[in-house]
């Protein structure tokens, strides 16, 4: 920070800065990361000169991405992010590598030694997490595919980043420089990540519970930014990604009940200081580098984003990311990133880098982050444009104009549609929301009107209507979104009846401990027609058949509510499973043995069939 | 639980006028004298709760059927309500005396004018003679049947005549068991069924 200047004077700078240029950028329809970076820039050496010392806040706000990292982590369960294996390690490693590989081809083509080469290549190659993962979250794109691909692949720089600034020094021109603590390191390393694994699961849980119950809601706040602090010091200590050891203690929350508090805790710290990189990342573009060698800086970035995208632009198409997602996936992982600065940085102080080119390279990187947005603005209106010269092209743009139907289907899947279809049959319209753009595409190529948006999103449930409506359809498949918007449902819009699917049995407690009263187990009327089919095979009447599967329904909703106060409890859950099912074929086997034997009688002994008879009762013929 | 229970079944409510004011009347007593039970809103998939119907009918002292004539009789739900509710050993037969000193009051409405129950009009009968089931099963399960009340041409009648019945109905039901007719009425006749009638259950 400024020598002489005091807290106060900093914080008037950057805070008015922000205020100033942020809304500024939203207005003209930029984004507000192009705000941050010209605010940045504006009060940086090359600005206004009223910082003179980027490098000191760069250090400090990256804290922003730590943050940022952790609450991406929240909502990511352990169960998805192993989902997420192949596309992290799989498409993560092709777009680094891919890249890294073809930008060291064209430097050492273009005559640069190679160890300078590979350098610069690995470095390149890497992308911005900051804003990669801003843009998706300002765009409501986190859930769709492109948003789980470039999280995806952010998360495996963030890894590949550990062995790159290694082996950096390694490539001393001559030198042999010493590899990092060897064993010892990754003893360490190894030992931090188990510890946080464990900490997480084990210690972590319970003290927030203690916390918590101390009712003090801004020491749960400290708490929550502790943990953080806490864990990237951790990482930090051997050597290890800040962010990456955040993202794990995220995922690590992502199940506990806490997940909420820590998220609405945690957010408005994470929304400034990731304005505050922007700002820093704007003031640390060297524009001394870039006048002196403009036609090189050029270069380096037209090059970089050309052969990164061309990378991208293959792997979207194989992987496959929805054409209309293609463009953001392609200039959001195009870009350089905050790790190409710690690459050249470090590559600069083992000697690898001359000073000279390592701030044309920092400068490069900055300049391809400030294009970004940009990028995006001229992609968007491309799009639009495109969207225009295809009248019946499919417009993906998110609901905005206010609805009035009575009734909303948030998720507009295989089950919303068939909930929509009987709705609509019957002369009654409803407001379709569904957040997969695929979906949306489909649907409206079937003339189907549906709109495209994120149901977890109070402004687009508003703007669907969800303040007058009647009836509110929650279909989504995802069931963390799914209780998201009940949530929102029932604080924000509680005159609308909340008529749910559930996914499965947990997902169905949750609903039911949320007071929702028209909760459909997705799996059960289907699987119940199904052995109704096996029953009539087996010679039952067909009515009586029906009857036993609605038996069996009313049967199986009525333990699941004497079940529903005991969550948790697994041996009292078991024992009243056993308990119900045990009842219900009490009842039924002795149902069974009277009919047998009414028929016996009846037809003279022959009981020929375990079958239920309906004329039993020969007053009533 | 109330003293008195009606048993209420139309297949389409939304067209129908007398069942639904009657309907209204029933559910706007008060609750701790009157329970009204909608079949059709309750059983929607015909799956009868025996256990919740039979527990109805046994803290009930006077049972209403209300219901609109189709086909010169009951709605199909509340038959096979009758069938399942109203069961052997339970309501009649050997040990079947749940019912038994109860009323059982019916409360129906017709499509047809009053002229058409008539042996020179449509319907070629006299109404009550479409009745002779219901009679008959009150006094198999020892009930009295009670007078019925019934409105004919339910197509035709005027808003304030619908309006008066509604309040007769609702009178009445208040009223009982003060009801001139029932003072002078015998107790329902004994119907005991023979022993062999129907196979034994073991």
């Amino acid at each position: 920070m400024e020598h002489g200047a005091t807290w106060i004077q900093s914080s008037l700078i950057y805070l008015g800065a922000a205020v100033l240029a942020v809304p500024l950028a939203r207005l003209l329809g930029l984004g507000s990361i192009i705000g941050y970076l010209a605010a940045g820039i504006a009060i940086g050496p090359w600005g206004l000169g009223l910082v003179t010392d980027p490098a000191a806040m760069l250090e400090f706000a990256e804290f922003g991405v730590v943050l940022m990292l952790f609450l991406v982590g929240l909502e990511l369960e352990p169960r998805r992010l192993w989902a997420l294996r192949r596309p992290i390690f799989g498409w993560g490693t092709v777009q680094l590598f891919g890249s890294a590989l073809l930008l060291t081809g064209a430097a050492v083509l273009a005559g640069v030694d190679w160890r300078l080469a590979l350098v610069a290549g690995l470095g390149l190659a890497m992308s911005s997490t900051a804003i990669g993962l801003a843009v998706m979250n300002e765009r409501n794109l986190m859930a769709t595919t492109a948003g789980q691909s470039v999280l995806s692949v952010s998360l495996l720089q963030d890894i590949a980043a550990i062995p790159i600034l290694a082996i950096v020094p390694l490539l001393v021109v001559g030198g042999a420089a010493e590899a990092g603590g060897g064993w010892l390191g990754a003893a360490k390393a190894f030992g931090v990540i188990a510890a946080i694994v464990f900490g997480g699961r084990l210690l972590i849980r319970p003290a927030l519970r203690w916390i918590a119950s101390s009712d003090t809601p801004e020491i749960f706040t400290a708490t929550a930014l502790l943990l953080v602090v806490a864990t990237a010091a951790l990482m930090q200590s051997v050597g290890l990604s800040m962010a990456l050891g955040a993202f794990l203690a995220g995922v690590l929350l992502a199940e506990s009940e806490y997940r909420r508090e820590l998220e609405t805790d945690i957010e408005p710290f994470k929304g400034l200081l990731l304005g505050l990189f922007f700002i820093a990342v704007g003031m640390s573009i060297d524009f001394g580098a870039v006048l002196a060698h403009p036609g090189r800086v050029a270069a380096i970035v037209a090059t970089f984003l050309i052969l990164k995208a061309i990378v991208l632009w293959l792997m979207a198409r194989t992987m496959p990311i929805p054409p209309s997602e293609r463009p953001v996936f392609v200039i959001l992982l195009a870009q350089g990133g905050e790790f190409g600065f710690v690459v050249f940085q470090s590559a600069q102080g083992a000697g690898v880098l001359g000073a000279e080119t390592a701030s044309l390279l920092v400068a490069g990187v900055a300049l391809s982050m400030l294009l970004t947005p940009l990028l995006l603005v001229l992609a968007d209106r491309w799009w639009a444009a495109h969207l225009a010269r295809h009248p019946n092209a499919p417009g993906l743009e998110e609901i905005h104009e206010q609805q009035q139907e009575p009734i909303i289907i948030c998720g507009f899947g295989r089950y919303g549609q068939i909930v929509g279809r009987l709705i609509n049959a019957n002369g009654l319209s409803a407001t379709v929301l569904d957040h997969s753009a695929e979906t949306v595409e489909g649907l409206r190529r079937f003339g189907w009107p549906t709109f495209y948006g994120d149901a977890t999103r109070l402004d687009l449930l508003r703007t669907a209507g969800a303040d007058r409506a009647r009836v509110i359809v929650v279909a989504i498949d995802d069931v963390d979104q799914s209780l998201k918007v009940v949530d929102l449902v029932q604080q924000h819009f509680s005159q609308a009846t909340i008529v749910a699917r559930a996914r499965n049995a947990t997902h169905w407690y949750g609903l039911n401990a949320r007071g929702v009263k028209y909760i459909e187990r997705e799996t059960l009327d289907s699987a119940l027609m199904s052995g109704r089919s096996v029953l009539e095979l087996m010679g039952w009447q067909a009515h009586a058949a029906r009857t036993q599967a609605l038996r069996f329904r009313r049967h199986s909703i009525e333990i699941l509510h004497q079940m529903a106060p005991h969550q948790g409890d697994q041996k009292k859950l078991i024992s009243i499973a056993k308990l119900g099912r045990q009842q219900l074929e009490e009842v039924w086997s002795r149902e069974r043995a009277e009919r047998t034997s009414l028929a016996k009688r009846l037809r003279g002994g022959s009981a020929w069939s375990a079958e239920p008879e309906g004329d039993e009762d020969p007053i009533a013929d | 639980m109330a003293e008195v229970l009606v048993i209420a079944a139309h297949p389409q409510l939304e067209q129908s006028r007398v069942t639904r004011q009657l309907m209204h009347a029933a559910a706007a007593a008060d609750p701790a004298r009157v329970e009204l039970r909608d079949l059709y809103t309750l059983y929607p998939d015909y799956l009868i709760d025996l256990p919740a119907e039979q527990e109805a009918l046994r803290q009930a002292r006077l049972v209403v059927w209300l219901h609109p004539m189709q086909w010169y009789s009951m709605p199909p739900l509340m038959k096979l309500w009758l069938d399942e509710v109203f069961a052997f050993g339970w309501a009649y037969g050997r040990g079947g005396e749940a019912l038994r000193g109860k009323d059982l009051w019916l409360a129906a409405s017709t499509g047809g004018p009053e002229e058409s129950y008539r042996p020179d009009g449509y319907n070629r009968y006299f109404f009550d003679a479409f009745l002779y089931p219901y009679e008959q099963t009150a006094a198999l399960v020892g009930m009295r049947w009670l007078p019925p009340l019934v409105l004919h041409g339910a197509h035709r009648i005027d808003k304030g005549s619908l309006q008066s019945h509604a309040e007769l109905f609702a009178g009445r039901l208040l009223q009982w068991p003060a009801w001139p007719e029932i003072e002078e009425m015998e107790p329902a006749p004994e119907c005991e069924v023979p022993a062999d009638a129907r196979p034994e259950t073991p």
